[in-house]
């Protein structure tokens, strides 16, 4: 199966990992790749903020390159990407004045021909493969945190479930895990506040940390290069925060499918994350 | 809140721009709450949500000055639990969006905004230049305009050491229609 793949900026820097472990997995299961040529920053939490036809303008401009390129669906592993992309060719669908203004800022055309997809909806398509090539059974207790972006708002993602989201759950448990039940799914982490207001972050992401060890976590597994920044790299703040010295790492859903289906930690990237992640597959399943 | 006439409701007012702008009708709000009791910064603005909805609603100028100089519009971090949850479906993070951009352009921005727009600014001007956001740019912009030199220093070399810093920024081939595409767009905003 082929698609196109649209990595977004975080997956060429602090989130390089994700990036990796995505390609590294696509192999495995034998999905083909196939960037979106020249593409540019989807606006992420910025763009929106300070003009909307911006944030409509950049998406917009990604979309009609893929469109050029024949693609007719395209991965975003990047949550913040996948919501912006999948934001605003809604809103270009739903509004066909602002559509022909878009075109003429981006001098490109635009229908909405290609749709975007997550990377849970994309492994959701390979559940047979990734459970009959699970060679190293997790065998962990893993807290399966969504976050915002890829369930919010329904009404325009239109993926899994808002309030208590299964898709993860339900790939990590073919590849031998054991997801916990817990309350912070679909917490928000503090986003963007990251640099500006660390100190709501580090409540914000401290109380998703706090839950997952309350209820027995071994490692939290995301989707989004953000909240991943905010859990992993954000942890000296957040365990100041909570007075507390947690050390369960956070993997990325394709780092943790990767580690079942047997390749090497460091195709995967784990030696980038901040918390050490020594998921070492467990020889027993739990 | 005591209770007021309402001042006819007429193309000026902030509560019918921002019903043009966003295509958001504010009345639907019947002010249930919801939206606050499920927003995870709540407890850090000085108005809530529901609050800021209901100070709009009334097109009364002075409310109107009370909700765009609040700090709680600057704290939406745009994660859409209230607008997934409000039985009404107000989609509250667009307002939220607006308010913000008319408060810097009526000079009425809280000053704790200074960094996070400092922020977001920071972010734009590295797409503007190289299509992609460029992280090292981003930090030196950003500690340039909030003057925050000394923030997070100690992670930079953390993060270089584990292949996460590139030092030189993606240059995309079609910067010339990124730039035409933030003229059209931001045009002169700084």
């Amino acid at each position: 199966m082929r698609i196109g793949y649209y990595p977004g900026c975080s997956l060429l820097g602090s989130s390089r990992e994700f990036d990796e472990s995505v390609r590294a997995l696509a192999g495995a299961i034998g999905l083909e790749l196939v960037a979106v040529p020249d593409w540019n920053c989807c606006g992420a939490s910025s763009a929106h903020v300070l003009d909307h036809k911006l944030s409509l303008a950049l998406p917009a401009r990604i979309l009609a390159q893929a469109e050029a390129a024949g693609l007719t669906e395209v991965l975003a592993p990047c949550a913040a990407c996948y919501n912006r992309l999948t934001s605003a060719r809604a809103e270009l669908a739903a509004d066909p004045a602002a559509s022909a203004e878009i075109t003429s800022i981006i001098e490109m055309p635009v229908t909405g021909r290609v749709k975007v997809v997550n990377v849970l909806e994309v492994l959701d398509r390979f559940q047979d493969v990734i459970k009959d090539r699970t060679v190293a059974p997790l065998g962990r207790k893993l807290a399966c945190y969504y976050g915002c972006l890829l369930v919010r708002p329904p009404r325009v993602v239109s993926f899994d479930r808002a309030e208590d989201p299964q898709s993860m759950d339900r790939l990590l448990k073919l590849s031998g895990a054991e997801p916990i039940d817990w309350n912070f799914k679909t917490e928000c982490c503090g986003a963007a506040f990251s640099v500006t207001r660390t100190d709501l972050v580090a409540r914000m992401s401290g109380k998703i940390v706090a839950d997952a060890v309350k209820h027995g976590a071994e490692a939290i597994v995301v989707a989004c290069p953000m909240c991943h920044s905010n859990l992993d790299m954000r942890r000296p703040e957040i365990n100041a925060a909570l007075g507390a010295d947690h050390q369960l790492p956070v993997l990325f859903i394709t780092q943790a499918l990767g580690l079942a289906l047997g390749l090497a930690p460091e195709a995967l990237g784990l030696q980038r994350h901040m918390v050490p992640a020594l998921l070492q597959p467990a020889s027993t399943p739990v | 809140m005591t209770s007021a006439p309402h001042p006819s409701s007429h193309g000026d007012t902030l509560k019918a721009k921002v019903e043009q702008a966003t295509g958001v009708k504010l009345n639907h709000c019947y002010q249930c709450g919801k939206c606050a009791a499920g927003c995870p910064v709540a407890q850090d603005m000085d108005l809530t949500s529901c609050q800021i909805l209901r100070l709009v609603q009334f097109g009364d100028p002075a409310w109107d000055r009370q909700a765009l100089s609040s700090e709680g519009i600057w704290l939406c971090l745009a994660c859409e639990t209230c607008s997934t949850r409000c039985p009404q479906e107000v989609e509250v993070p667009k307002v939220m969006d607006y308010l913000r951009l008319e408060a810097v352009r009526r000079d009425l921005a809280h000053p704790r905004s200074k960094d996070i727009l400092a922020f977001h600014r920071a972010f734009m001007d590295s797409v503007r230049e190289t299509g992609r956001l460029y992280e090292i740019g981003l930090v030196a912009d950003y500690k340039l305009r909030s003057r925050h030199f000394l923030k997070d220093v100690m992670l930079a070399p953390r993060m270089f050491v584990r292949g996460k810093l590139p030092l030189l920024p993606h240059l995309i081939a079609g910067r010339a229609a990124i730039k035409r595409i933030f003229q059209r767009t931001l045009g002169g905003k700084p």
